[in-house]
Parts: structure tokens; C-alpha cells; sequence
């Protein structure tokens, strides 16, 4: 059995490290909320829709409280009271907001009663909406049988989402597990949700609700023919995170990349409002039964792999203790990492192997995320497909719960059908050629792999027995994650944080809390 | 040498074989493997074999084929204008600008207009960089200030006279309907008139955009696929400490 000897005192103690760094929030989690998770209480009470000038009808109602000031409560209970003493839907009094023909500030206020049955009503429908869908996909999987491991994951990127449609369907007769749909690189700092179906996106489509109903319709299609179900992932980062869970939730998504700290690093998002909305975010992803994932591998996109090894570590810890704090369970965490060790260096392989076998250690209930070679891809697509091997190699070797599949051309354009589906044919045959490969393997006690696998725990935990001492804004601020400074009172969207009033109210999160344990 | 036709090399001289690999919508069988003959033979090429045949599903195969064509490139018509500073990696010009400058290198950049991809930018820009190579924000030598999308041209001007940047970066990927060769211009025009043009370097950069274009369209130097924040960076740096002894 391939079997890494770690020392269990480390793990011990970087975990320990990870979790006091995670749970100093709760001042954060408890005290405050976003214009997003308003929004998104919002359309769970059932709003949606756009203006004619594609404002989400969400973000007329959750402007109109910020611009009135009274927004501290929450957005639920006004616009429930709207509804109530005006005998208008929710889609009815934000459109007389738009108009300028209302003011939900200035209402008078049915009695409390009458609000919280509404809003028990409202939420009671969603969630349970929210709950079927999950026990859809669990009855799917209970049908088709369980996702395989790796499970094969490759992405399209067509920026119109019914031909998505047509090259996800081709790619999961193919043998692809899970399809993602490439977002819009500049949705991560729109403070909406656009409204819609994408056909003239640029570099991916957005993650609308519209989009992911298409692309779900089409997957199930799909998995019907296949006999074998076919899951779904988008993107819930950026500015509108638990926004996008949401939509995940009501439209069965499989799988949410979800990272509690891509967008403060990698995005320049505010670090308070990042940790703030994953937290919601990641919540509902629970609820959802939607796997959650992380982006790891960013770290090594602007760091060199082997010197940097440790900051993966250092984040899936963190990434895990705060997913557990929205009540997300180890198997529905896809951490995140990447084989990105320079090819020229000699034995890149074994660095390969040791930090692949290191996240399947620390995490062996979770499904981790392994992410392709991207840095070194390069015009040259035969090397590509060739480095691409040899991640597939690892990934079968040591059973990673996702494999993202590399493509050829990687380093040239979003992937030709061509691409994937020889990336596709590159996996399944070499998944299969070393099956069981590591039941024949042992690493020696002293090896390369071992030694390797233990410092860099032995780094990660140092970091973070820092990071716990110094305070993770501090840190962040001194630009100790990524290299990347990011002040606490920096980056996009501080804005639209407040602290709640002590009467604010949010029924979803209190009906999920309760249900997840939390 | 020089005046030989040059002609593709498979195993011997001028023997014009080339490799092909293409994606039709069509079936995996005879009638799709002709489709792809016709293909190639209607692009003017001759001993056509097409080895390899992939059924892709929903109506889609790959095709892997090799054919001979009979066309060559006449030496005399390759002219290429390219930017020929040399490039030097992240330390080498932060190293470079320290001796030949001895102060930091202010960059302001944006996607101007209506573009909205920063993609292009970013990969120049940003810490992050692209493809192993680390955008300007991370270098010693540089400050670099990115705008970000859809900005305007106005604006991207006022904020480069108010950090007195040494140099704009203009990033455009969009260029459906020649979008980009208008934003562009109206870009050094309004520069042109606000007596910005000659006190810093114009440089633009997108998958679409050449050296050759950006010269055409009055910058100094273009950038287009396949360029990192190496091949910027090298370039202002050495441009400037020419500028500067000049």
C-alpha cells in the first residue's frame, strides 16, 4: 500500500493552528452581513428578475435599504412588511422601488407576527425546494451508482451557454464525471448577479441562474443516456459568493468552487467581506449537499511550487476548519492543490508525489481538487499532453478525489472539442493502466517522499502557529499569504459590509444553522 | 541559402508533408473520413492520408491526417517588424533599472473604452502575472498602477499625468468590428492633444494587436500573443535609460 508516514504530532498541532486561526471570526460571522447576503436572503423569500436595464431586482431593494439606512436589521423583514402592508409579491414591490413609486423604509410595520409568519412560510418553501434537489441527486447517484475516483472533470468555455450545452454533452459521452462551465473573468467584481442566458459571453459565460437551468437540463439528459450522472460545477467567488451558492442550490448544482480566501488574495476583494460571505455562501453549499472546492493551486501559480509547497497546505488546512464552521462535512470538501513543480527540475515526479500524497493524508475523507500542470504548458502541445500524463499518473496513484483534467492547449486557447476529449482519452487510459497500482507500492521509511511530505507539514504548520499568534488580518496585511499585501480596511466591496442591528434578522441562516448542527 | 525556397520537411528535403489535426462535424466512418479528404484536398494539398479518425460524440470526430503541399515562402518576402530590445527576466530588470535608472518605473494600465476583459492587462499587471511569469506589480522596479476595464481614455490620461507615469499600457482583446484599431486611436489622439504623447511611453498589447499595428496607430511599441510582463518590462526599462542618455 502507498502510504505516506507522516508525523502525527504536526498534524496535530498545524490543525490546531488552523482551527484557532478560524475560529477568532466569530466577532465577524456573528456581528456582521454584506448587501450580497442580503441579496441573497432575498431571493430565497422568492425575488427574482432584472430591470429593463439589467439591475437584478435583488440589488434595487438591498440599494434602496443601504441608500435609507436601513438595511442593519436585514433585508427579510422589510420586504416581507412591504409585502404584508402593501399586498404586494416580492417581485411587485421591488419593481414600485424601481419606480420611485415606494419606500419600504417609511412603511408603516405589520405586527411582528404576521412578519415572522410570512417569512417562516417563505423560507420554509425554499428550503425545502433546496432539499429536494439534493435528494435528486442523491437518488441519481443511488440509481447510476457513485461518482469514480478520480472522477474525470474538464471544462467548456464557449461563452454561449447552449453551445456549451452540446460540447458538455459530447464530453460526458466521452467519460467526463463532472462538467464546469468557465465563468466570465470579470464577474468576480460585479456586485450583481447578472440576469439570463449567456450566448455572447467572452472567455466563459456568466453564472446566471438561467445558465445553470440550461446546462443542468442538458447534463440530466445526458445522464439518462450515459447511465451515469453527470454533475455540474460553477464558480461561487467574488463579490457575490453566497449569491451563486444559491442559484447552485435551486438549480442542483453538483459542485461550487468556494474559497475562503481567493478573493481577497487573488482578486483584491475586501478580506471581511470575503471571509463574511464564503461563510454564508459556504453554509448554503452545505444545506445543498454541494461539494465544495477550493483554489489552492492559485498559490502556485504565482509561486514557485516546490519553495511554496507549504502555503497549499497552509490553506487547505484553513479552507477546511472554516468550511467546517458553515457545517460543511470533510466528504463534501474538494481541497484544492496542483502539479506545477518546474519540469526541468530533477525528480520533479517524486515532489509530484510526495505533495499529492501529503493533501490525500492530511484530508482522507475529503475529495480533494487536483489541478494540471498550467505554468509550464506551454505552445508546445505534444510536451503539454505528455506533462498532462504524468498528472494523471499521480492522480490515479493516489486516488485524488477530482482529477481537473490538462489540456494540450492549455497555454493557447480555451479548449477545442479536440482538446478535451483527447485529454479525456489521455486520463481513462492511463486511470486505467495503473488501477491498482499503489496496492503494490510501499514508500521506504527514509525515502524522498517521506522526508519531503514532512517538511513541508513541518513548514506549513510553522506558518501557521505564526499566523495564529500575529492574527490572520495582520498577516494578510503584511502580505505573508501569496506575497500579496491586503490590508483589512483594503480591497473591493468594504462597502457593503454592515454591522447587524441587535434585531436583525435572517431566517434562512438561523433554519440552516439549526439543521446543519452549527 | 538565402534566395531557397522554403519548403515544409518531413523526412527529406522539400518533400512538403504536413501534419494536420482538425475537428469536423460529421460521423466516424467512410463518409466523415472523406469529408476530411475533401478538406484537405480543397486547401491545395496532394498524397493525402488521413490516419486518424476519433468519434467524438453528438456528431463530432477528429481527424489526424498528413498531406504534401507544393507551396513554399520565398525568403525575400519575410519582413518582420518586431520589438528587439533584448528581454530579461524579473530580477535582470529590476537589476537594470537600479543601475540605469536608480528610481522606480511608474506604469499606469488599463482596458480602455468598452472593453471589459482584463485578462490581457492582468496577465501584464498583476502579481500574478501569467504563465509562470509575474506581472509588473511584483517587480522591485516598477509601480504599477492597473485601472482595470472599461475605462476611459480621459481618465486613463488624468491619472497618468497625476503619478507622472513613465509609461501607459493599453490593453484591448475585443476586436469585433475593428473596435480596438478606434478605441486606440482615439487614445493618442486625445494624447496628441493634451501634450501627453511625448512625455511618456505608449505601449498597447492584446491577442489581435502587433508591433507593427501599434506603430501604425502612433505608439511606441505593441504586444501581441504569446507576450509576458518579461517582454514589457525588459522593453520600458531599456527604452527609458535610452531615453534618458540620450
Amino acid at each position: 500500500m502507498l502510504k505516506l508516514d507522516l508525523n502525527p504530532d504536526l498534524v496535530l498541532r498545524a490543525r490546531n493552528a488552523a482551527k484557532s486561526i478560524t475560529g477568532s471570526f466569530s466577532w465577524l460571522f456573528e456581528g456582521y452581513s454584506s448587501v450580497t447576503i442580503e441579496r441573497t436572503v432575498l431571493r430565497m423569500m422568492g425575488l427574482d428578475g432584472a430591470l429593463p436595464d439589467d439591475k437584478p431586482l435583488p440589488n434595487v431593494v438591498v440599494d434602496h435599504l443601504q441608500e435609507k439606512k436601513a438595511l442593519d436589521q436585514g433585508a427579510a423583514i422589510r420586504l416581507a412588511n412591504a409585502m404584508l402592508v402593501k399586498k404586494m409579491d416580492a417581485e411587485q414591490v421591488a419593481r414600485a422601488i424601481a419606480e420611485d413609486n415606494l419606500d419600504i423604509a417609511a412603511l408603516e410595520m405589520a405586527s411582528m407576527d404576521e412578519i415572522h409568519a410570512l417569512l417562516d412560510e417563505l423560507s420554509d418553501k425554499m428550503l425545502a425546494h433546496i432539499r429536494s434537489q439534493k435528494a435528486k441527486r442523491e437518488e441519481f447517484f443511488g440509481k447510476y451508482g457513485p461518482r469514480r475516483v478520480p472522477a474525470i472533470y474538464v471544462i467548456v468555455a464557449t461563452g454561449n451557454i447552449y453551445e456549451d450545452a452540446v460540447q458538455a454533452k459530447a464530453a460526458a459521452a466521452e467519460g467526463a464525471d463532472i462538467i464546469a462551465v468557465i465563468r466570465s473573468t470579470a464577474q468576480s467584481l460585479l456586485d450583481y448577479v447578472p440576469y439570463g442566458a449567456t450566448t455572447v459571453g467572452f472567455g466563459g459565460t456568466y453564472a446566471t441562474q438561467e445558465n445553470f437551468k440550461i446546462m443542468r437540463a442538458a447534463l440530466d439528459e445526458v445522464s439518462e443516456k450515459e447511465q451515469r450522472y453527470i454533475s455540474l460545477t460553477n464558480y461561487a467567488s467574488g463579490l457575490c459568493m453566497p449569491e451563486i451558492s444559491l442559484m447552485g442550490a435551486i438549480e442542483r448544482l453538483d459542485l461550487m468552487l468556494n474559497d475562503a480566501m481567493y478573493g481577497i488574495l487573488f482578486r483584491d476583494i475586501n478580506p471581511r467581506r470575503t471571509l463574511l460571505d464564503q461563510h454564508f455562501s459556504r453554509m448554503i453549499n452545505a444545506y445543498a449537499g454541494i461539494e465544495i472546492q477550493t483554489g489552492e493551486d492559485n498559490y502556485l501559480t504565482t509561486s514557485d511550487a516546490v519553495e511554496k509547497a507549504y502555503t497549499v497546505t497552509a490553506s487547505q488546512l484553513l479552507n477546511e476548519q472554516f468550511a467546517l464552521l458553515s457545517g460543511v462535512k470533510p466528504e463534501k470538501m474538494g481541497l484544492g492543490h496542483a502539479y506545477e513543480v518546474d519540469p526541468e527540475l530533477e525528480n520533479s515526479f517524486s515532489y509530484e508525489l510526495s505533495h499529492a500524497l501529503l493533501t490525500r493524508t492530511l484530508f482522507p475523507d475529503a475529495p480533494v481538487k487536483y489541478m494540471p500542470p498550467t505554468k509550464f504548458a506551454s505552445g508546445n502541445i505534444f510536451k503539454t499532453h505528455l506533462m498532462d500524463a504524468m498528472f494523471n499518473f499521480v492522480g490515479q496513484l493516489t486516488h485524488q478525489g477530482v482529477q481537473l483534467l490538462g489540456m494540450m492547449t492549455e497555454a493557447i486557447h480555451t479548449p477545442h472539442l479536440a482538446d478535451r476529449s483527447l485529454a479525456i482519452e489521455n486520463a481513462k487510459y492511463i486511470f486505467k493502466a495503473v488501477k491498482d497500482l499503489d496496492k503494490s507500492l510501499m514508500l521506504a521509511p527514509d525515502s524522498f517522499i517521506n522526508k519531503r511530505a514532512n517538511r513541508v507539514l513541518a513548514e506549513a504548520c510553522e506558518f501557521l502557529e505564526r499566523v495564529e499568534k500575529e492574527g490572520m488580518f495582520e498577516s494578510m496585511a503584511r502580505g505573508d499569504f501569496a506575497d500579496i499585501k491586503r490590508p483589512d480596511s483594503g480591497g473591493k466591496g468594504l462597502n457593503g459590509v454592515f454591522a447587524r442591528h441587535e434585531d436583525y434578522y435572517n431566517p434562512f441562516r438561523n433554519k440552516m444553522k439549526k439543521e446543519l448542527g452549527i | 541559402m538565402k534566395d531557397v525556397i522554403i519548403r515544409p520537411y518531413g523526412d527529406t528535403s522539400n518533400d512538403g508533408k504536413m501534419q494536420f489535426s482538425f475537428t469536423l462535424p460529421v460521423s466516424a466512418d467512410e463518409y466523415g473520413l472523406e469529408a476530411a479528404r475533401l478538406l484537405l484536398k480543397q486547401i491545395g494539398l496532394e498524397d493525402i492520408e488521413v490516419c486518424g479518425m476519433r468519434d467524438m460524440n453528438e456528431g463530432f470526430t477528429h481527424f489526424i491526417a498528413y498531406a504534401v503541399t507544393d507551396k513554399g515562402v520565398d525568403p525575400k518576402d519575410i519582413k518582420v517588424k518586431v520589438v528587439d530590445t533584448p528581454v530579461m527576466d524579473m530580477e535582470a530588470t529590476d537589476a537594470y533599472i537600479k543601475e540605469h535608472l536608480g528610481r522606480q518605473i511608474t506604469v499606469v494600465g488599463a482596458c480602455i473604452e468598452s472593453d471589459a476583459h482584463t485578462v490581457g492587462i492582468d496577465a501584464i499587471m498583476n502579481m500574478k502575472g501569467y504563465s509562470g511569469r509575474f506581472g509588473l506589480e511584483r517587480y522591485k522596479g516598477f509601480v504599477a498602477i492597473n485601472m482595470g476595464a472599461q475605462v476611459l481614455s480621459e481618465d486613463l490620461l488624468n491619472k497618468a499625468r497625476e503619478v507622472n507615469a513613465d509609461a501607459i499600457l493599453v490593453s484591448q482583446v475585443v476586436t469585433q468590428k475593428n473596435i480596438h484599431v478606434k478605441n486606440l486611436t482615439r487614445l493618442i489622439e486625445l494624447a496628441e492633444a493634451e501634450r501627453l504623447r511625448d512625455k511618456m511611453l505608449f505601449i498597447c498589447g492584446g491577442p489581435r494587436i502587433s508591433h507593427e499595428l501599434a506603430i501604425e496607430l502612433g505608439y511606441d511599441a505593441g504586444f501581441g500573443k504569446g507576450s509576458y510582463a518579461t517582454d514589457v518590462g525588459s522593453y520600458i526599462a531599456i527604452t527609458l535609460a535610452a531615453r534618458q542618455n540620450r
